[in-house]
């Protein structure tokens, strides 16, 4: 049998890569605030991991305004849902390996 | 977390994070339970009503009709308004604890995802009312109540969806048992509603202190 380890994926291996991929799949837009809060972390260990998620593809960055401040938006991308099932299904076949 | 970390609790930590996100967890079982109770205490006071006028102490003809419905409404009024603010100070108190924001995107959602089909209800039951159909008001309410939980239980704790399921049951029974509308009225506002906060309490906010 495939060892299914080799599956997962390994943008996912940092927990608040795939924190944000959680939140992004289950909701249309969210902004760095919301995803900060959510996930309990600093401006730029967010802000460095959200850089890595956008050059894979995976989110889509929209810069916007609201009044005079910025607001910065995150959505997933057709590819991140893919790779976010994909990871899902690695580790759910894990669990059934285990077994 | 990493490879190493078992699935099983990866997979938990993503189905935790994506309900936080997309729904709004910090209703409180308290705020069933005093919604509940004013409900009962509101169908008391309705029901002394309702005895008193058959006992003809609000005299006789039309104007005693009149003066029955208008105090009947005063008391859904103040029964309405009163299970809200108790209900919503359990919530507030619950939500801070969480470090939720009372009024965030999730709550947003669950608010306008539950206040269209009330409304509609409302608006409904006026004309019925207008009308005379005085029958329909309690069945109705617990219809379109029952109809905005099952809509709002996708945007919060899924077990609301049960509490509209015995809204809308009893609404319906109630539609074929006309005459009995404050005894339904009372058992899906008042018991349904204690027994909805009981459970809930039991099961997320039990261990909390």
């Amino acid at each position: 049998m495939k060892n299914p380890i080799e599956n997962l994926n390994k943008i996912f291996d940092s927990r608040i890569r795939l924190g944000v991929m959680s939140i992004l799949v289950v909701n249309e837009e969210v902004n760095f605030n919301d995803l900060k809060k959510m996930l309990d972390v600093t401006d730029g260990n967010l802000a460095s991991h959200l850089v890595n998620l956008e050059e894979n593809g995976y989110i889509k960055v929209h810069k916007g305004f609201i009044g005079r401040k910025t607001n910065t938006t995150y959505s997933i991308t057709k590819a991140g849902e893919k790779a976010f099932k994909d990871h899902i299904e690695a580790l759910e076949s894990m669990i059934r390996g285990v077994r | 977390m990493d490879s190493h970390h078992p699935p099983q609790e990866t997979l938990q930590d993503i189905k935790r994070i994506m309900e936080r996100s997309s729904r709004f967890i910090s209703l409180s079982g308290w705020s069933g339970i005093c919604a509940g109770i004013c409900a009962l205490v509101g169908a008391g006071a309705a029901y002394t009503q309702m005895q008193s006028y058959r006992a003809g102490r609000y005299g006789s003809g039309i104007a005693a009709a009149d003066e029955l419905t208008t105090n009947l409404l005063i008391i859904a009024a103040i029964t309405f308004i009163a299970a809200l603010v108790t209900a919503f100070l359990f919530t507030w108190l619950r939500s801070r604890k969480d470090d939720v924001p009372m009024w965030g995107r999730t709550a947003q959602r669950l608010f306008i995802n539950t206040v269209i089909p009330m409304a509609v209800g409302g608006i409904v039951l006026l004309r019925a009312m207008q009308w005379g159909y005085f029958e329909l008001v309690a069945p109705g309410c617990l219809i379109f109540y029952g109809l905005a939980l099952v809509n709002g239980s996708k945007y919060t704790l899924g077990e609301v969806r049960y509490l509209g399921y015995g809204q809308i049951i009893l609404g319906i029974i109630n539609l074929y048992w006309i005459g009995a509308g404050l005894y339904f009225w009372a058992a899906g506002f008042g018991l349904l509603h204690i027994l909805y906060g009981a459970i809930m309490w039991w099961k997320y906010e039990r261990g909390d202190r």
